[in-house]
């Protein structure tokens, strides 16, 4: 269904211009891995929190409030990256299992970052029981593996 | 002293071969390596944001260090392990590489500066823990540990390509330089 666009992509000029470049690719990537890293932190500073270990002295919703704008800046910065490797190989990602198991991962991790975790997050002491924090931090630790795990995987063709 | 020979026989043991030629085995110590970054740099960087007091300025230093730290350390060791083994299967190729060098050399200084801060500013902590900005030597240990990690992570992604390889002649003098090729004298541009 969505190959019609997929083989549209590949002829956009961004697309081509992002292939042809001997280094294009690999900049972009780098980028992409440096906000890996800061998501990585934001997202795990607040599930370690929500699992009660790490910055576990601090409110929950301390914790919430310094990861969001972190976690918010980086995926954009993942977002646009990740839109320009993807406009340089669609039709690869297209028939690539991993590129679709990251976009599903992608989606839900997205959107229950910003729906209930982060309802949960900002709930206030003792409003939400410890083990519905627990529940909450490993769904979407594992929504993010998903991504990332995804992710890497495209890159190998076994 | 060049280190050549060492890396050469390495190639040869039967472990990084088969590390090498192995269909599942390498891609997943790479992605170990990969996602063990969101651990250790995910949280150093959160750790060096807090040290510049731009990010969780109302959590002591003290308490970020005890309660980050141990968390910090794990990833670190299993980046190393799993550094090391993506070594140890293309040994030869990776000690030739200029990405993998300068990498190296930022590794070390990172370690140096990390150090450093340990045995200065870390110092006297109780001074400055509440701060929510610390002093400027600490914001300095901050900002150099960021500019380091940047380079080692996008010198560690440019090992994988090839641009500047020994085997792909004629390259300018001074990739040969500093990547220790081994290249007749007319070769070289």
């Amino acid at each position: 269904m969505l190959l019609p666009f997929f083989r549209w992509m590949e002829t956009t000029t961004m697309s081509q211009a992002i292939a042809m470049s001997p280094w294009a690719f690999a900049v972009i990537e780098s980028m992409h891995l440096l906000a890996l890293g800061v998501i990585g932190g934001a997202v795990l500073m607040l599930d370690l929190r929500l699992l009660g270990l790490g910055l576990r002295d601090q409110p929950v919703e301390r914790v919430a409030r310094d990861a969001h704008p972190w976690l918010v800046s980086s995926l954009i910065v993942m977002l646009v990256t990740g839109v320009l490797l993807f406009s340089s190989e669609p039709i690869k990602c297209y028939y690539s299992i991993p590129f679709w198991v990251k976009m599903w991962s992608l989606l839900l991790a997205m959107i229950f970052a910003f729906t209930i975790r982060r309802k949960v997050a900002l709930a206030g002491e003792g409003r939400v029981k410890p083990v519905w924090l627990k529940v909450v931090a490993i769904v979407s630790l594992t929504l993010w593996f998903g991504v990332g795990a995804g992710g890497r995987w495209i890159g190998f063709s076994v | 002293m060049s280190l050549l020979p060492f890396v050469q026989w390495l190639a040869n043991t039967p472990g990084s071969t088969a590390l090498h030629e192995s269909v599942y085995a390498y891609p997943l110590v790479e992605s170990a390596h990969v996602l063990t970054l969101c651990i250790f740099l995910g949280l150093a960087v959160m750790f060096d944001l807090r040290l510049l007091g731009i990010t969780l300025t109302t959590v002591p230093m003290s308490q970020l260090k005890q309660r980050l730290g141990p968390w910090m350390t794990a990833g670190f060791i299993v980046m190393v392990i799993t550094g090391a083994m993506l070594f140890y299967a293309i040994p030869v190729r990776s000690y030739q590489s200029v990405w993998f060098r300068t990498k190296a050399v930022a590794l070390v200084l990172a370690g140096l500066n990390a150090f450093v801060f340990h045995r200065t500013i870390d110092r006297r902590i109780e001074e400055w823990d509440r701060d929510p900005v610390p002093p400027r030597a600490a914001r300095r240990a901050g900002a150099r540990s960021l500019v380091l990690w940047t380079v080692i992570v996008v010198c560690g992604r440019m090992i994988a390509y090839n641009w500047f390889d020994c085997d792909k002649q004629p390259q300018p003098r001074i990739v040969n330089a500093l990547a220790g090729c081994v290249v007749p004298p007319e070769e070289g541009r």
